[in-house]
């Protein structure tokens, strides 16, 4: 494939073409102005033939530009697939990032375990301290009879003790929610990489669209506008609020907007 | 406001049903269903009789904004309270939220406070009314 696209554009400089086609523009109005009108067809002819031939080294820069673009691409997941273990079965980017909401939604979902298991414990904690609170209140002012405080007594031992278990129980799920805060580190790395090969393509396709843009520009292709972003189209989290106008820049915004509008 | 009644919570991100509906369990709502997109939250809807619709607005299929028109345009549903909680912040979306007739709009991220409030707001006018 890189052959052919090397023959495509064996004489592939614009500036040449120009000046090619500028001289034999020139040479037609000469040889109209002379009268000599035969002569000038034939280099109307020669002037279309230098105007094909630089719309196909054209095509051909444009294609190679695109091979390029692909090249660039396979060589980064090669390079990508040598590096970390932990990345490195993610063959393409739109993986990768599948991969990212995986990691991220494993995080969620055992950050939500461990606090939904650790809500009883706390409430445990809470309520045993509370009913044990009016009692113990009683010592404090002396007001307790013999038979109370043994019973005071016993439930003080089953409220230490419980709440020794509780709070292990606390402790070891809140170093789970700790670990399993680790994906930000894998996920930072992966979405890094993404970053960068989008990087790399958007270069690639910037100058696609500049050697397209000459293309069109020799074949007369107009240009087509561009179209009008829908203004209620979802999109997601806005990551520049402050650089943009149309967005509101928290709750407060929106009450106010919903309440100028008879909200 | 009936701590029993019947709520579906329609997102694409499981989590955030799961961070929803444990906000709502916080707040005495027990009662939950849970759906995926509008598609899917739709029929849902239609079958059983919901007291309060809690929607995200960017899903696939069938999105917040088209579920909100589509229950409007129901007969059965149109007097459905509707909260939207979403991470869309244009002014744009926000009047053509309100234009299609939605009961509250929460930004994302949000806080326990502003969800409580919200709801709180969304029940008193209706009860008021």
């Amino acid at each position: 494939m890189s052959e052919t696209i090397n023959q495509l554009t064996a004489n592939d400089d614009p500036s040449d073409s120009k000046s090619e086609i500028i001289a034999h523009a020139k040479a037609m109005v000469e040889k109209l102005e002379t009268g000599d009108s035969h002569e000038a067809f034939k280099v109307l002819e020669d002037l279309n033939k230098a105007r094909d031939r630089t719309l196909f080294s054209e095509v051909g820069r444009l294609t190679r530009s695109l091979h390029n673009a692909i090249t660039d691409f396979h060589i980064d997941i090669e390079m990508n697939q040598q590096s970390q273990q932990e990345i490195s079965r993610i063959s393409d980017a739109s993986d990768r990032l599948n991969y990212v909401i995986d990691l991220t939604e494993k995080a969620a979902n055992k950050t939500m375990d461990k606090v939904e298991e650790a809500i009883p414990a706390a409430n445990l904690i809470q309520s045993s301290a509370e009913e044990l609170k009016p009692q113990w209140d009683k010592v404090l002012k002396g007001d307790i009879d013999p038979a109370q405080f043994r019973e005071l007594h016993k439930k003080m031992g089953t409220f230490i003790d419980g709440t020794i278990v509780s709070s292990q129980g606390l402790g070891s799920n809140l170093s789970d929610i700790l670990l399993a805060q680790d994906y930000q580190d894998l996920t930072g790395q992966v979405i890094k990489r993404v970053i960068q090969l989008v990087q790399e393509i958007e270069g690639s396709l910037v100058e696609l669209v500049k050697t397209a843009g000459t293309v069109e520009e020799l074949a007369g292709i107009e240009k087509t506008q561009r179209v009008e972003k829908d203004s209620i189209q979802a999109e997601g989290p806005v990551i520049n609020k402050e650089e943009r106008v149309d967005v509101v820049s928290g709750q407060d915004d929106v009450d106010d907007l919903l309440s100028s509008l008879g909200f | 406001m009936d701590k029993n009644m019947k709520i579906l919570i329609v997102d694409d991100f499981s989590t955030m049903r799961r961070i929803i509906k444990n906000l709502l369990r916080d707040l005495g709502f027990t009662n939950t269903t849970e759906a995926d997109d509008g598609q899917t939250a739709l029929p849902v809807l239609k079958s059983g009789s919901f007291d309060f619709l809690i929607t995200d607005w960017n899903m696939p299929g069938m999105t917040g904004i088209e579920l909100l028109k589509a229950v409007r345009e129901d007969p059965d549903l149109n007097s459905l309270p509707v909260l939207m909680v979403t991470a869309e912040a244009k002014k744009d979306q926000i009047i053509e939220a309100a234009q299609a007739g939605v009961n509250g709009y929460v930004v994302k991220p949000f806080t326990a406070t502003v969800l409580q409030e919200k709801i709180e707001k969304i029940f008193e006018r209706i009860e008021g009314s």
